[in-house]
């Protein structure tokens, strides 16, 4: 049935928004583990140095979550892998040389070593003894900033395109592969998305920390690691919330520089202004009329932020032809979102400075709050960051080069729009009774008494025990092993019979 | 800036062995979740899962590198390939996703389970048939027009691919049944042994219907099978199909044969994909697209080739690593969860 309503649509917008819909799907994925990788592998580490078993408490509590967020982005991400394909294989078939080789790297040296060390990392630490343990928590956490660094080699090339030329069967083939990788965006598109990860991680770890201080304050049970870990993200809140604003203004100078309708689109400015460009805070952009409606500015604060001179003269779209103009309205607003939101986590992370200092970080219940609601804030920031790059790149693929337009496979309306809606059901529902699961966990907690090497809250688990297996647990639990129970260790007595 | 025939075919054979690489690896993985109705107990679920939960990620990372492969080394292929072969490569992904979460999503929920179990099940089957699918209508001929595809969206779908589609996933049964036999022990490896049988059985069946069929889908194929010089490389290959099946029947019934059933079950894969490579070369998509058209030049494939040859040996070395360390029995109640 599906298969007729879609018979009027135009079967390029439709394979703009199945892009748009699971890449996005899936950035929400990579944007947690990133960060939340690099912090299992500081967890583990402190927790190695110090023996102290509130770090290994954090880890286990947030290795269940990262064990979930990042099977969710591996299945998500094999459809990106065959999205350009099945749906942009024009694009494919002549951006391929350039293109295709940097995302097969990203999957031989990044994929294959998160995936490699992944089992290693979340089941093998009685195995391999604490030291290898401690190596694979750092490859996957390095493998996930490495695959980061990858695709955003790519998707910078996409927006400032160089060291190529193209053959007479139309494909860009690759003349200097150094050009190609570190393009002139890249370093700041690079900088800015993995900072960004990185803050995105440690205003959901800081929430989590807030809702148990918030829910556990009166009772006077919170969890050691509760503190630590809302800690630990109000640090990173402070730190790289500043770095991060100062690196969205240069990557904005850098696009300024190589895209400048996409700034033109960002800031609102349809007119070109001689004499200092306003730095317009609100307005309603008028697509028709191609001008900024019930528009509200600061004179002159936008030249001042662009070109460090208040009279600088901007150029406005005005100036650029109406076909290579990009939609102005959708990046104006998802720009004005996330440097809302960075602003926002640049106060948070200001007032728990503050509270730090007056001895008040874990009794300011405002800030609790504030952080609490901050929680998800980054996801929000990350996506409306992607929109505006991406949205602003429009109305090309390869910037100046290839159009959307005639990138797309030559597919009917029907085959994309009934995929569409394949995927968005099963994502909603799938990744719907992930985020579920994930939020369950995190409203759990880690565990006070939660110590050793089993885990304490797998009652599932549990369940599966034999008589003659919970016999053996026993046998352990009085030899001291562990005093919860220690079924992972059940294996190695199976090799040794076997051996 | 030209195409180099040698890197082009070097290209071609190390993205065969990635799908190869691929297709006995989750096969078993698959197999697993196309095994799972024959184990209704939760304990032994658990256990099924457990066998394959800390390499799975892994496993399915071949399946990146084949797409992402072709997209890199033979990207006009990559580019009709996937439009061709839209519903069932669209339907593999989405299959994916369900038995993917199912890994972790069946430890975090009671009242779901059985959701979850039927979503690992269906996942792994329709996965395992699309892959199937997608296989039989690249062996039967993908229509070019131009430097795209030129048929309709449904022109994958005849008797041959549905055949392909049952003989995987009788295939990734049999992988996944002597997977267990290895990793298994007692009750669920005895099962595991009688599964094998059956499967193995209907594997049997299913490589000789697609064999049979195959040489007759196009005269080329007809010619590279059963003509000078073809023969002679052609002739040994259903000789030890049939040897390394009489092995792999016999091993099913010793019972300290634990992981002979497994590795005879490879070889099987291996030469079925052998067969499958003498069929189609050198062509990358028959019956238009050769090899050598598709490759990109020079400067492109020699990049990545490079990068490859270095870091291949080393995924493969890290990847025995992870199975050296989870070798052996498993637990039923291993795991982090």
């Amino acid at each position: 049935m599906t298969v007729f309503l879609f018979e009027g649509f135009d079967a390029v917008m439709l394979a703009r928004i199945q892009f748009a819909f699971t890449v996005a799907f899936h950035f929400i994925f990579p944007a947690f583990t990133i960060g939340l990788a690099s912090y299992l592998a500081v967890l583990n580490g402190l927790y190695l140095k110090s023996g102290d078993t509130k770090f290994l408490n954090l880890f286990k509590f947030w290795v269940k979550i990262f064990a979930i967020t990042f099977a969710m982005g591996v299945v998500s991400g094999i459809t990106m892998a065959y999205q350009f394909g099945t749906n942009w294989s024009v694009f494919s078939d002549r951006a391929g040389p350039v293109i295709g080789p940097l995302m097969a790297y990203e999957v031989l040296t990044a994929f294959f070593l998160e995936a490699g060390f992944l089992g290693i990392m979340l089941f093998g630490r009685d195995r391999v003894g604490p030291g290898l343990h401690m190596a694979a928590c750092v490859l996957v956490a390095f493998g996930t900033a490495l695959s980061a660094t990858w695709i955003l080699s790519v998707n910078s090339w996409m927006h400032t395109p160089q060291g190529f030329e193209i053959a007479a069967n139309g494909q860009f083939v690759p003349v200097d592969w150094l050009e190609i990788m570190f393009n002139p965006s890249f370093p700041y598109r690079l900088a800015h998305t993995l900072t960004a990860a990185y803050l995105t991680t440690a205003f959901i770890v800081g929430g989590v920390g807030a809702w148990h201080l918030l829910r556990d304050h009166d009772h006077d049970r919170v969890h050691q690691g509760t503190r630590t870990m809302f800690s630990m993200a109000m640090w990173m809140a402070a730190i790289v919330a500043p770095l991060q604003i100062l690196l969205g203004d240069l990557h904005g100078l850098n696009t300024l520089e190589y895209q400048p309708q996409k700034v033109m689109a960002m800031e609102g400015h349809y007119e070109s202004h001689p004499e200092g460009a306003p730095l317009y805070l609100f307005g309603i952009p008028n697509e028709e009329e191609q001008r900024l409606d019930y528009a509200i500015g600061i004179p002159k604060a936008s030249s001042l932020i662009l070109k460090h001179d208040l009279n600088a003269p901007l150029d406005g779209l005005d100036t650029i032809p109406m076909e290579e103009r990009p939609p102005v309205a959708i990046v104006f607003w998802s720009f004005r979102i996330m440097v809302g939101i960075g602003f926002l986590m640049l106060f948070v992370g200001l007032w728990s400075l503050w509270a730090r200092f007056r001895k008040r970080l874990f009794t300011d219940r405002w800030l609790h709050r504030a952080a609490l609601v901050m929680a998800p804030s980054g996801l929000v920031a990350v996506l409306a960051g992607w929109v505006t790059t991406e949205v602003g790149r429009q109305p090309y693929t390869i910037w100046g080069l290839m159009r959307t337009s005639e990138s797309a496979s030559p597919l009917d309306a029907p085959a994309v729009g009934a995929s569409l809606m394949a995927f968005v059901i099963v994502y909603f529902f799938v990744f719907g009774a992930g985020v579920f699961y994930i939020l369950r966990l995190m409203a759990a907690g880690p565990h006070v008494y939660e110590e050793g090497l089993a885990e304490a809250d797998g009652p599932i688990r549990t369940a599966g025990i034999t008589p003659a297996q919970q016999t053996q647990a026993h046998e352990r639990e009085e030899g001291g092993i562990s005093r919860n129970r220690a079924p992972e260790i059940d294996t190695k007595t199976n090799e040794d019979g076997e051996g | 800036m030209d195409v180099v025939p040698w890197l082009a075919y070097s290209w071609a054979f190390l993205l065969a062995l990635a799908v190869f690489i691929y297709v006995v690896l989750d096969g078993f993985d698959l197999g697993l979740g196309i095994l799972y109705p024959f184990y209704p107990e939760k304990r032994d679920r658990d256990l099924l899962m457990n066998t394959v939960a800390p390499v799975w990620d892994g496993n399915e990372t071949w399946l990146v590198l084949g797409g992402g492969g072709l997209f890199a080394a033979f990207p006009v292929a990559y580019a009709i390939l996937m439009p061709a072969l839209y519903v069932p490569i669209i339907a593999m992904l989405l299959a994916l996703v369900f038995r993917g979460v199912a890994f972790e999503f069946r430890w975090r929920t009671q009242r779901w389970l059985k959701y979850w179990d039927a979503a690992f099940i269906g996942g792994s089957l329709i996965a395992a048939f699309s892959q199937g699918i997608a296989l039989g209508a690249m062996v039967q001929g993908v229509e070019i027009d131009g430097r795209a595809y030129g048929g309709g969206w449904w022109d994958w779908l005849t008797p041959f691919t549905l055949l392909c589609g049952a003989a995987v996933v009788v295939g990734y049964a049999l992988l996944g049944a002597t997977w267990l036999i290895m990793k298994t022990e007692g009750p669920v490896q005895d099962r595991a042994r009688k599964l094998a049988w059956t499967f193995g059985i209907g594997t049997v069946l299913c490589i000789a219907a697609v064999s049979v069929i195959t040489p007759f889908l196009d005269s080329v194929y007809y010619s590279r099978w059963f003509e000078m010089p073809g023969l002679l490389i052609a002739a040994p290959v259903p000789v030890a199909v049939a040897v390394i099946l009489l092995l792999l029947f016999r091993s099913l019934n010793v019972h300290h044969h634990e992981y002979r059933p497994f590795i005879l079950s490879l070889i099987l894969f291996a030469l079925c994909f052998i067969g499958l490579g003498i069929s189609i070369f050198p062509d990358l998509i028959p019956p238009d697209l050769t090899i050598l058209a598709a490759a990109t030049p020079y400067n492109s494939q020699i990049f990545m080739f490079v990068g490859a040859l270095v870091l291949l040996p080393l995924i493969l070395g890290y990847t025995a690593y992870a199975y050296w360390v989870f070798r052996g029995k498993t637990s039923p109640d291993e795991g982090y969860h």
